[in-house]
C-alpha cells in the first residue's frame, strides 16, 4: 500500500485537474455558442419581460390555463415529487380535493373527461407541460373569464400542441408559451 | 401511446447497433492497440504517468491490482470529504450552501466513491458548484473508470493462457477514463447544451412569473454534470429531482440521449469482453441472458403504468396518460416506465419519474432489478456481477454431468467457489439485515435521540416514512436494495438525510462495493495462474443456449430464494390489498 500511495496521491491531482478542471471550462466554452449562452432557455412576453421556458410556472388564476399541482409550488430553488404511494389514503383524500377544485372552477365539464395528470404532481414539480385534454377542458372556463369566443380560444390550444418528436413520445402543451399566447389575443 | 411505444424501442435498439462498435474500440484500448483518440490522449496520459512516477510497462498481478485500486480510492474518499464539509468558504458557492454536517458528508462522500450516488441531499440547496464539479463529479468519472479497469483485469485473466501479470492497473483505470468516458461526455454534453440544459456558473434568478408570483431558479454547470452521470452509471443529480427536472432533462430527445448514454457502456463492455478475450459468441449469450431478464421486468412494468392507479379510476377521472403522479408530461408514462427498470437493472440510478409514486408491480421489478444487479449491471461491475454468477452456473452445471467443472480452460475449485459463493450470499445479507433492523425500529417506534429526528423535531422511528403500511415497508427495503447494489434510486419519500439512514446505508455502500470488486478479480486472477487445458469432447460448452437458460435459472434461484419474503411483505403484499 505505501508503494502505492505517492503515484495514487500525484494521479490524483492531476485527475481532479483535468477532468473537473479542464473538462467543464471546455463545456462551458462550447455553451457560450449555445441559445442564451447556457443560461437555460428563455421566451420573452410582449412587455419584454423573460420567462424560463423550460421551468414551468405557477397558474392557479381563473383566467391562465393552470398548470399541473406541484410538490414544491413550482419554486424553482428545489425540485421534486410528492413521493406518494399509489394506496396512500392521504394521498388519495389529496387528489379527491383537486378534482373537487378542478369541477367547482371549471362548471359544465364532466368529470370523466378530466385527465390525470391535471390533478397529479409531477416528478420535478416544475414541469412545465399539460396534456392536450388537459388544455382542451379548461377552455370553456378561460373564455368566459376573458370573454373571447370559445373556438378562438379551442384553436389557440390546438396551435399550440407540440406533437411527437419524429413519431416518438407523447403530445403536450407548454402551458407558458399558451398563457402568454393568451394574453396577446384580442 | 403508439409514439410512446416506438420511441422505447428506437432508445433500445439504437443502443444495441451503437454498443457493438464501441465494444470493439474498448477492447482495443485495453489490449494497447492504436485507436484512432491516440492522437490526443496519448500525449496527455503520457504526461500523467511521468508526474505521477507510473512506469506503464510494469505489469500487476490480481493482489497488487487491487492494491493500487482500494489506495487511490481511499484518497479519493478524503478529498470529497474535505470538500463537502468546507464548502460553504470554498470557491464558487454563489448561493451560499452551508457545509454537510459529517454524517451527511460520509454518506455523499462513499456513495459517490462507490459509483452509487444514492443522494440524502438535494442539489439545489445541499452543495455548491466547487463541490459538484470538484469532489461529485470527479467521483463520476473515477468511480466509472475504477469498476471498468477492474473488470479490464478479470477480461485479461480470462485469455486463454497462463500468467500472473494481468496487464497495469493505472494503465486501465487512466484510459478508461480519458478514452472511453470522456468524449463520450462531451458529445453528449453538447447535446444538452443545445436542447436546453444550462452550463453557467451564475446562481439563482429571481423573477416574476406571468401571474406576478416572485420565483427563483436554480442553475449550474448542468451539461457536464449530466453526462458524465449517465456515462458512468452513476445516476446522481444535479438537481433534487434528478433527470424528471427540466434543466437536468429538457426534452423527449435529451431523455433518449441520457437512456442510451447509460445503457451503452454496459452493453459495450460485455461485446469488448468478446472482442478482447476472442469469445464472441460467449459475448453474445451473456448478452441475451441479460436481456431475456431485463424484457421480462420491463414489460409489465411499462403494463402498469400504462393501466394506471385503480383507486384514480374509482374517482371517475380519465387517465388518458396513465399513471401520472410523479411523472412529467413531455415523458410520458412509457418511457419513464422504461427508464425506472433500465436505471435499475444497469446500477444508475438516475430517475425521470419519482419511484415512489409507481403502481407496486413496477415497484417490484425495480427492487428485483437491484437484487439481481447483473441484468447488464453497472459499467464494469455489471461484467464483474454476472461473472460470479457464470462461476456459480458452471460448477452446477459440471455437477450435474459429471465432470470437473471448467471456466474458459480452466478448472474451478473449492477456493474460487467459496469466493463465488461468499460474494453471491453477501448481497442478500446485507439488504435483508438492513431492512430487519430498520423495520424492527420502526415497528417498535423506538426513540432515535440522536439517530433520527423528522421535520417536526420527533425522534420516532416510525416518523421516517412517507407513505403507511406495506409500502412504508417498501421504502425501507428499496433504500437498503439501492445501497447494496450500489445503485442510488430511491424511494425518495424516505427521511434518510439523518445519521441513523447516512451512516447504516454508508457502510453498506462500501462492502457492497469493494467486496464484489475485489471477489471477481481474485476468482480471475486465481484461474489465470492455472494451467490451460483446451476443451475436449467432455467440456461443458458455455457458449450455448442451454448454458445461457442455466446461469438465467441460477440467477432467478437465488433471487427468489433470498428476496421472495421480504418482497411479499412489500409490494405484493400492497398489490393484493389494491386488487
Amino acid at each position: 500500500m505505501k508503494r502505492e500511495l505517492i503515484p495514487s496521491l500525484i494521479l490524483t491531482i492531476v485527475c481532479i485537474l483535468f477532468f473537473s478542471g479542464i473538462y467543464p471550462v471546455v463545456m462551458w466554452c462550447i455553451a457560450q455558442a449555445a441559445p442564451n449562452k447556457g443560461e437555460g432557455f428563455t421566451i420573452k412576453d410582449s412587455n419584454g419581460k423573460y420567462y424560463y421556458e423550460n421551468i414551468g410556472q405557477k397558474f392557479t388564476d381563473d383566467k391562465y390555463f393552470w398548470s399541473r399541482p406541484s410538490a414544491v409550488g413550482y419554486n424553482a430553488a428545489g425540485s421534486g415529487g410528492s413521493n406518494k404511494g399509489p394506496d396512500n389514503p392521504d394521498y388519495l383524500v389529496q387528489v379527491q380535493a383537486a378534482i373537487d377544485t378542478f369541477m367547482a372552477h371549471n362548471p359544465g365539464i364532466s368529470k370523466a373527461d378530466i385527465p390525470s395528470d391535471m390533478v397529479t404532481a409531477s416528478g420535478s414539480g416544475l414541469d412545465p407541460h399539460i396534456s392536450a385534454q388537459g388544455a382542451e377542458i379548461q377552455v370553456a372556463r378561460i373564455s368566459k373569464v376573458r370573454g373571447l369566443d370559445k373556438s378562438k380560444v379551442a384553436a389557440l390550444v390546438k396551435e399550440h400542441i407540440d406533437g411527437p418528436m419524429y413519431g416518438m413520445g407523447p403530445e403536450r402543451i407548454n402551458v407558458l408559451k399558451l398563457n402568454i399566447a393568451l394574453d396577446n389575443l384580442k | 401511446m403508439y409514439p410512446q411505444i416506438f420511441g422505447v424501442v428506437v432508445m433500445f435498439v439504437a443502443t444495441l447497433l451503437l454498443a457493438v462498435p464501441l465494444g470493439r474500440y474498448i477492447a482495443k484500448v485495453y489490449g494497447g492497440q492504436r485507436v484512432w483518440t491516440d492522437f490526443i490522449f496519448k500525449p496527455i496520459e503520457k504526461l500523467f504517468f511521468k508526474v505521477s512516477r507510473i512506469d506503464p510497462a510494469i505489469e500487476m498481478g490480481w493482489k497488487q491490482s487491487l492494491v493500487a485500486l482500494l489506495t487511490i480510492n481511499l484518497i479519493w474518499f478524503l478529498w470529497a470529504m474535505f470538500c463537502l464539509m468546507n464548502q460553504s468558504w470554498l470557491p464558487l458557492n454563489p448561493d451560499h450552501n452551508a457545509n454537510m454536517t459529517p454524517d451527511l458528508a460520509w454518506n455523499t462522500a462513499i456513495s459517490f466513491l462507490v459509483n452509487c450516488n444514492l443522494q440524502d441531499y438535494s442539489g439545489e440547496t445541499g452543495v455548491s458548484y466547487f463541490s459538484q464539479v470538484y469532489a461529485l463529479m470527479f467521483l463520476q468519472f473515477v468511480s466509472a473508470g475504477t469498476g471498468m479497469a477492474a473488470a479490464a483485469v478479470v477480461f485479461n485473466a480470462l485469455k486463454d493462457r497462463t500468467t500472473e501479470n494481468l496487464g497495469n492497473f493505472y494503465i486501465y483505470f487512466l484510459k478508461s477514463c480519458t478514452r472511453i468516458l470522456l468524449p463520450l461526455c462531451m458529445l453528449i454534453a453538447t447535446i444538452h447544451l443545445f436542447e436546453g440544459t444550462p452550463m453557467t456558473f451564475k446562481g439563482i434568478d429571481t423573477l416574476t412569473s406571468v401571474q406576478g408570483d416572485t420565483m427563483h431558479v436554480s442553475r449550474g454547470p448542468v451539461a457536464a454534470f449530466v453526462a458524465i452521470k449517465h456515462v458512468g452509471t452513476n445516476g446522481g443529480g444535479f438537481f433534487g429531482a434528478n433527470s424528471a427536472h427540466p434543466f437536468e432533462n429538457p426534452t423527449y430527445l435529451s431523455n433518449i440521449v441520457q437512456m442510451i448514454a447509460q445503457l451503452l457502456i454496459p452493453f459495450a463492455m460485455m461485446f469488448a469482453f468478446g472482442f478482447y478475450c476472442n469469445k464472441k459468441r460467449l459475448a453474445w449469450v451473456f448478452w441475451c441472458v441479460m436481456t431475456t431478464g431485463f424484457l421480462i421486468l420491463v414489460v409489465p412494468t411499462i403494463i402498469a403504468e400504462v393501466q394506471g392507479n385503480p383507486y384514480i379510476a374509482h374517482m371517475g377521472i380519465s387517465q388518458p396518460g396513465g399513471n401520472m403522479e410523479g411523472k412529467e408530461i413531455r415523458f410520458g408514462a412509457i418511457a419513464s416506465a422504461f427508464w425506472s427498470i433500465a436505471t435499475t437493472v444497469i446500477s444508475t440510478g438516475s430517475v425521470n419519474a419519482m419511484h415512489d409514486s409507481f403502481m407496486p408491480v413496477s415497484g417490484m421489478n425495480m427492487l428485483l432489478g437491484m437484487m439481481i444487479n447483473s441484468f447488464y449491471g453497472g459499467v464494469g461491475v455489471g461484467f464483474l456481477n454476472f461473472f460470479i454468477y457464470v462461476i456459480l452456473a458452471v460448477f452446477i452445471g459440471g455437477l450435474m454431468v459429471g465432470r470437473t467443472p471448467e471456466f474458459g480452460g480452466k478448472k474451478i475449485e473449492a477456493r474460487e467457489m467459496k469466493i463465488a459463493m461468499i460474494i453471491a450470499l453477501f448481497h442478500p445479507f446485507l439488504i435483508l439485515a438492513g431492512t430487519a433492523v430498520a423495520s424492527y425500529l420502526a415497528a417498535h417506534d423506538t426513540n432515535m435521540g440522536w439517530w433520527f429526528a423528522d421535520a417536526a423535531g420527533k425522534h420516532n422511528a416510525s416518523g421516517w416514512f412517507n407513505n403507511p403500511s406495506h409500502h412504508g415497508f417498501s421504502e425501507m427495503l428499496y433504500q437498503y436494495t439501492s445501497s447494496s447494489a450500489n445503485n442510488g434510486s430511491g424511494f425518495e419519500g424516505l427521511a434518510d438525510n439523518n445519521p441513523f439512514w447516512n451512516i447504516s446505508t454508508g457502510i453498506v455502500l462500501l462492502f457492497s462495493r469493494f467486496l464484489p470488486i475485489i471477489g471477481p478479480v481474485a476468482i480471475a486472477g486465481l484461474l489465470a495462474g492455472k494451467k490451460f487445458i483446451p476443451a475436449s469432447s467432455g467440456t461443458l460448452k458455455t457458449d450455448t443456449g442451454t448454458f445461457g437458460m442455466l446461469v438465467f435459472a441460477v440467477k432467478v434461484i437465488i433471487a427468489a430464494l433470498a428476496f421472495f419474503p421480504a418482497l411479499a411483505l412489500g409490494p405484493i403484499a400492497e398489490w393484493m390489498k389494491m386488487h
